[in-house]
C-alpha cells in the first residue's frame, strides 16, 4: 500500500475510537442502581412509571406553579392533594440525595440545577 | 456559422438548467461544438511509438452517427477504466467521494460563459461517476436510476469526447472542492481512456506528434528553427543597435534555455523571446538552447501520461547530451506543471551525473527550491538578478502601457508561482494594475483555450468561456485605462488576443520579458525610438504612423 | 422527485419498527441484533473501502495550490504555508484546516452576472452560507455523537459531562434542551432547502443527496421525540446499551417504541455509510490534491509504476534532419548525418 502506514494509522484510531467503548466494558457487567426507597411511605405523589420517566417534568412544573403562580396545591391522578413543595413534600421521603436522587443521575450523566438554589436533604458537607 | 456580438452572447447566458434530467438532456453535436478529430496519420504516427495508448487511428467525423468505433471497444474502454482506478488513488477516491455541494458549480469559466449544466465540474465528473457506479459498484448495479448510475454506451463515450473537451483542466474548481476533487484529475483519465480506442482531436495529437519528431508542438524543423531565431536576432538589431547572440545546440555551456515554441513562431509570443534574447546578452550567459528540445509545452498533459513522460524526457536528454548543468525555464503555464508536478517523478532517474542544483552565475543565488528538478523558472531567475541590482532597467520605456497581468492557471494552482512575475512586471513598467480580486492570483480564470483547446473551430465556445477573464480584463480597461495584459503562458499569449478583442476590445497582449526586453538598457544600444514591437515610442511618433487601419 | 422518493422512503424505515417492536415484539431483533449486526458492517466495509483507496498508488504528486509558493528567496516572496504547503507539518496544519474548519468551503464565493449600464459585469460576491451550516450540522453531529457516549461508558468520563453541561447551558425547560439538537436540525433543513431551492444543485441531486438527509433528519428528531416529549426510561436503555457494549445483551422491560425506532435508523445509517458518499468523511484525508506538500521540485517522489519509456533520441533525430541542420550551420554529433540519405 502507497503510504500504507499514514492509512494503517488512521484505521487505528478510527476503528480504535468506535470500538474503545467495548474495550472499556471488558469484563464488566452493567445492572441499573438501585435506589434507596423510603420506608415509611409506599407510594409517591404519581405511580411509579410516572415518576420514573416524568419526575422532572413534574418538578419542574411544581417550581413554576409555586414560584410564579403562587399556586401551592397539586392533585395527582387519584385526586390526591399534594402541597407543591420540594422541602416539605419530596424530602420529607427521600431523604438522601445521594442515596436516591444521584444514583440514577451519575449513571444517565445529567446534573439537575436543583441544588444551585435548595438544599440537598442530608444539608451541606 | 457567425459568433453572436458580445452583448448578445452575454444576454444568451442563462444559468438555470433544462427541464429534463441531465442523463435525458441529448448532447449538440453540431459543428462548433467539437474540436476537429485528429487526421489518421497522426494516430497512427503515434501508436508507432506508444501502442499501449492509442488506438484506432482512422478518418472520421464527431457530426457523424457511426464514430467508427472498434467492435470491443467498450471492453476497452471499461478495462482501462479498472486499470486507471488501480493506478490512481486520486481517481478512485474522487469517484467516491464527492457529495455533490454544488461549491464547485459556478467555478468553472465554460459554465459562467455557458450555463450548460454538464459544464459545471460536479456534472462533468458525474459524467463518468454515473459510469462507476454503474459498472464498478453492488448499489450502483441494482438501483440504477436511484443512485444516478448509468451502464457504459456508445452515447455516454460520445457524451464523454464533448464534455471533456470542453474542460480545461485549469484545476479552479479543485480550489473551491472541500475534498479537492480535481475536475482536470477526472478530464485526464477520460482523455486517456478516449485515446485508447481513437476519439481524440487534432489540435492536441498533432502537436503531440510534431513534438515528438521535430522537437516542437509547431513541427518547426532545426533549420528553420534557426531561421526564425536569426530573424528575430535581426529585429532586436533594428531596435536596439546591438547583434545578440543566440546559441542553439552548442555543448559546454553551463544553462540550457527551454522555452514553449509558441514563443518563436507567434505574434506577439515573438516580443517575449526577444527579451529572453537581449536578457541572456546582457548577462553574457553561458547558455545554449536546442533544437531537439526546443519546445517548453507538453501536450502530453492533455493526451496521456505516457506521452507527456515520453515528450518531457527529452529535456533531461538533451541537458545531459550538451552537458547543461541545469535548465532555465521560459513563460509557459502547462510546462511549468509538468516540471513542478511530474517531470522529476517521470524522468528524474535520467538527469546526468553533470546536473546540479540550480545557481545564478551572476548573483551567485542557489535555487535551492528546484533542488531535484534542477529547473528554473525565468520569473525566478529576473525576479533574482533586479533584487541585486544586475539589470540596467528604464521602466519609462514602457509608459505607454498600463499593464495588467492575468496568472496562468497551472503556475497559479498547480505550483503557486504569484509574487515573482508581478515583482518583475512592477520593476520594468510605471504603470500596474491589478484586476479585481476572485479572478487572480489562485482564484484566476482560464484563458478557455488551455489543455489543447485554442482551435479556431470551437471559437465560440473559447469565447464564452473567456467571459470571466475577458469581463475582469474590461473593468480595469475601463477603470484604470489598462491597455496591456501580460501573462507567462504561451497559450495565454495566442488565446487571450482573440478574447481581448471580443470582451475587451483595444487591450493587447504581452509576456513578462517583452516588458523586460523594452526596459532593458543594452551595453552599446543606440537611442531606442521604438519597443520591441517595432512601434514608435512615446516622443518619437514619425508622421507615417498617423495611418489608420481601413474599416473591418 | 428524488427528494420525494427519499422521503417516502425514510418514511417506510419508520414504519418498519413501529410494527416490529410496536405490533410484533421482536424487541431482541430491534434492539440487540440489529445495532450489533450495523455497528459490524460499519466497520468492516469503512476499513474495506479505505484499504481499496489505499492500494491504488498516488503515482504524481498533485497539490492544488491555493497561495504563493515556497520560494527560493523567502523573504522577498513571502510563502503562504497553509494553502501551498512545502513539508509535512505545514500540510498537517492545510488538512487540520481543512477538516476541523472547513477552510475550502470558507473561500466559496457566487457568481452571478449583471448587465449594467457601462456593459455586461460577472460578479463575484462571497458566499459562506454553506461553510456556516455546513459546520452547524458537522459539529452538532458531532457532539451529539459524544454526548451519547454517556449511555456506553460506566463511569461516564468528564468530557461528556462537560458537553452535557455547556450543550444544556440555556437551562430551558427539564429535560434541559440540547443546543445541538436544535441546530442539528437547522443545519439539516438547511441543506435540505438549499437542494431544492438552488436550481443549479437541484439538478445535480440525486436520490442518494437526498437519502442521508432525510435520515438523519429522521433520526434527529426520533431522539428529540424521545427525549422531549415520549420521555423514555433512560436508565432501562442504559441497561439495554451497557448490555451491547459489555457483550451481556439483554432487554429490559419498559423501553419506549420511539426508542426502537431512534435505534433502527441509527443501525440503517451506519449499515449506508460505508456504501455511500458519506464516505467522504474518510475520503477528505486521502484527497492527494490536499494532502500532499507541494514540494515536487526539491524532494524526489517515487511512482511505483513508473513505466519505460524513452524519448525519440537525439541520435535518430539528427539522421532525420542531419542535412538541414548542416547546411544551416547547426553542429552535428555525427558528420555522416551532413549527407542526404540517397548520397550515404
Amino acid at each position: 500500500m502507497h503510504y500504507g502506514g499514514k492509512i494503517i494509522i488512521g484505521i487505528v484510531i478510527f476503528v480504535g475510537l468506535l470500538l474503545s467503548p467495548f474495550v472499556f466494558n471488558v469484563g464488566k457487567a452493567y445492572k441499573q442502581p438501585e435506589l434507596k426507597l423510603p420506608a415509611n411511605e409506599k407510594k409517591c405523589v404519581e405511580s411509579l412509571e410516572f415518576m420514573r420517566t416524568k419526575h422532572m417534568q413534574l418538578l419542574n412544573e411544581w417550581r413554576d406553579w409555586a414560584l410564579r403562580d403562587g399556586k401551592r396545591v397539586y392533585v395527582n391522578h387519584e385526586g390526591k392533594e399534594f402541597e407543591i413543595s420540594l422541602q416539605n413534600t419530596c424530602m420529607k421521603c427521600h431523604k438522601s440525595k445521594a442515596d436516591f436522587c444521584d444514583k440514577c443521575h451519575n449513571d444517565a450523566g445529567v446534573s439537575p440545577y436543583c441544588w444551585d438554589c435548595h438544599i440537598q436533604p442530608e444539608g451541606l458537607k | 456559422m457567425s459568433t453572436p456580438s458580445a452583448d448578445e452572447l452575454f444576454k444568451s447566458i442563462d444559468y438555470n438548467p433544462p427541464a429534463s434530467g441531465w442523463m435525458e438532456t441529448p448532447v449538440d453535436f453540431s459543428p462548433g461544438n467539437w474540436c476537429y478529430p485528429a487526421k489518421e496519420d497522426k494516430t497512427k504516427y503515434m501508436m508507432g511509438y506508444l501502442p499501449e495508448a492509442f488506438g484506432n487511428p482512422r478518418e472520421w467525423s464527431p457530426e457523424d452517427v457511426d464514430w467508427k468505433l472498434p467492435s470491443n471497444w467498450r471492453e476497452i474502454v471499461m478495462n482501462g477504466f479498472r486499470e486507471r482506478l488501480d493506478k490512481y488513488r486520486s481517481f478512485k477516491v474522487f469517484m467516491d467521494i464527492c457529495v455533490r455541494c454544488g461549491a464547485c458549480a459556478d467555478k468553472c469559466h465554460f459554465f459562467i460563459g455557458s450555463g450548460d449544466p454538464k459544464n459545471m465540474p460536479v456534472l462533468r465528473a458525474e459524467l463518468m461517476r454515473s459510469i462507476y457506479r454503474g459498472e464498478f459498484t453492488v448499489a450502483g448495479k441494482i438501483l440504477t436510476k436511484l443512485t444516478g448510475s448509468r451502464v457504459m454506451e456508445e452515447d455516454v463515450l460520445k457524451e464523454w469526447f464533448i464534455y471533456f473537451y470542453q474542460c480545461t483542466e485549469c484545476r479552479r474548481c479543485s480550489l473551491f472542492c472541500p475534498y479537492g476533487i480535481d475536475t482536470a484529475e477526472v478530464t485526464m483519465m477520460a482523455r486517456e481512456l478516449l485515446h485508447l480506442v481513437g476519439v481524440n482531436i487534432n489540435w492536441v495529437l498533432e502537436p503531440v506528434s510534431n513534438c515528438n519528431r521535430t522537437g516542437n508542438h509547431l513541427g518547426i524543423q532545426p533549420h528553420a528553427f534557426k531561421d526564425i531565431v536569426d530573424f528575430m536576432v535581426d529585429d532586436i538589431e533594428e531596435v536596439t543597435g546591438v547583434k545578440v547572440k543566440a546559441p542553439l545546440n552548442e555543448k559546454g555551456h553551463e544553462i540550457l534555455f527551454i522555452t514553449p515554441s509558441g514563443d518563436v513562431f507567434a505574434d506577439p509570443g515573438i516580443y517575449t523571446f526577444m527579451g529572453y534574447l537581449m536578457l541572456f546578452h546582457f548577462l553574457d550567459l553561458d547558455y545554449t538552447m536546442s533544437t531537439y528540445a526546443s519546445e517548453g509545452g507538453n501536450f502530453g498533459l492533455f493526451t496521456n501520461s505516457e506521452t507527456m513522460k515520453k515528450l518531457n524526457a527529452k529535456m533531461y536528454t538533451e541537458a545531459n547530451r550538451l552537458g547543461c548543468k541545469w535548465i532555465l525555464g521560459g513563460e509557459c503555464g502547462h510546462m511549468w506543471r509538468v516540471i513542478n508536478q511530474y517531470m522529476d517523478t517521470m524522468n528524474g532517474d535520467i538527469q546526468g551525473p553533470q546536473m546540479r542544483m540550480p545557481r545564478s552565475p551572476i548573483t551567485g543565488t542557489e535555487f535551492h527550491n528546484a533542488a531535484v528538478t534542477k529547473m528554473v523558472h525565468i520569473t525566478e531567475f529576473t525576479a533574482d538578478l533586479i533584487k541585486h541590482k544586475k539589470l540596467n532597467l528604464d521602466p519609462s520605456r514602457n509608459d505607454q502601457y498600463k499593464v495588467t497581468f492575468h496568472d496562468s492557471c497551472n503556475p497559479a494552482r498547480a505550483m503557486g508561482l504569484l509574487d515573482e512575475p508581478r515583482y518583475v512586471i512592477k520593476n520594468v513598467c510605471n504603470n500596474f494594475y491589478e484586476m479585481p480580486k476572485g479572478t487572480i492570483r489562485e482564484e484566476t480564470f482560464c484563458c478557455a483555450g488551455g489543455s489543447g483547446l485554442n482551435t479556431e473551430e470551437i471559437m465560440e465556445i473559447r469565447l464564452r468561456g473567456g467571459l470571466p477573464r475577458g469581463n475582469a480584463l474590461r473593468y480595469v480597461q475601463d477603470k484604470h485605462g489598462v491597455n496591456m495584459l501580460s501573462c507567462i503562458c504561451a497559450i495565454d499569449r495566442a488565446t487571450l488576443i482573440p478574447l481581448a478583442d471580443y470582451w475587451a476590445p483595444g487591450v493587447e497582449v504581452c509576456g513578462v520579458h517583452e516588458l523586460v526586453g523594452n526596459a532593458l538598457i543594452l551595453p552599446g544600444e543606440q537611442e531606442r525610438t521604438m519597443n520591441l514591437r517595432q512601434e514608435s515610442l512615446p516622443g518619437f511618433e514619425d508622421e507615417d504612423d498617423d495611418w489608420t487601419p481601413p474599416n473591418m | 422527485m428524488n427528494a420525494l422518493y427519499s422521503l417516502v422512503f425514510v418514511f417506510i424505515l419508520v414504519l418498519i419498527p413501529l410494527f416490529g417492536v410496536g405490533a410484533a415484539h421482536l424487541n431482541t431483533i430491534f434492539g440487540i441484533c440489529l445495532p450489533m449486526t450495523a455497528i459490524g458492517i460499519f466497520l468492516v466495509f469503512s476499513v474495506v473501502k479505505i484499504v481499496r483507496w489505499g492500494r491504488s498508488p498516488v503515482p504524481f504528486r498533485i497539490p492544488t495550490t491555493a497561495g504563493q509558493q515556497l520560494s527560493y528567496d523567502p523573504e522577498l516572496f513571502k510563502q503562504n504555508k497553509w494553502d501551498n504547503p512545502s513539508n509535512g507539518i505545514q500540510t498537517v496544519i492545510r488538512m487540520v484546516l481543512e477538516v476541523c474548519a472547513f477552510r475550502t468551503l470558507f473561500r466559496n464565493t457566487s457568481t452571478s452576472l449583471h448587465e449594467t449600464k457601462n456593459g455586461p459585469v460577472v460578479a463575484f460576491s462571497s458566499s459562506k452560507w454553506l461553510w456556516g451550516f455546513a459546520l452547524l450540522f458537522h459539529y452538532s453531529f458531532l457532539i451529539i455523537v459524544l454526548r451519547h457516549l454517556r449511555l456506553f461508558l460506566e463511569p461516564i468520563p468528564f468530557f461528556v459531562h462537560g458537553l452535557e453541561f455547556i450543550d444544556g447551558i440555556l437551562q430551558i425547560g427539564a429535560p434541559v434542551m440540547y443546543m445541538s439538537d436544535v441546530l442539528i436540525v437547522v443545519g439539516l433543513l438547511f441543506l435540505l432547502a438549499r437542494r431544492l431551492a438552488d436550481a443549479k444543485v437541484r439538478y445535480i441531486s440525486l436520490v442518494t443527496d437526498y437519502f442521508p438527509l432525510f435520515l438523519i433528519l429522521s433520526v434527529a428528531l426520533s431522539g428529540i421525540w424521545m427525549r422531549y416529549y415520549a420521555k423514555v426510561d433512560v436508565m432501562a436503555i442504559k441497561e439495554l446499551t451497557m448490555g451491547l457494549v459489555t457483550m451481556h445483551p439483554h432487554i429490559p422491560a419498559g423501553i419506549d417504541v420511539s426508542f426502537y425506532i431512534h435505534v433502527f435508523l441509527v443501525s440503517i445509517l451506519l449499515m449506508y455509510f460505508p456504501f455511500s458518499k458519506l464516505m467522504h468523511m474518510p475520503g477528505v484525508f486521502m484527497s492527494p490534491t490536499r494532502n500532499m506538500p507541494n514540494d515536487n521540485r526539491f524532494h524526489h517522489h517515487e511512482n511505483p509504476w513508473n513505466p519505460d519509456i524513452k524519448p525519440l533520441s537525439y541520435e535518430a533525430y539528427e539522421k532525420d534532419f542531419g542535412p538541414a541542420m548542416a547546411e544551416a550551420g547547426l553542429p552535428l554529433d555525427n558528420p555522416d548525418n551532413a549527407k542526404a540519405p540517397e548520397e550515404a
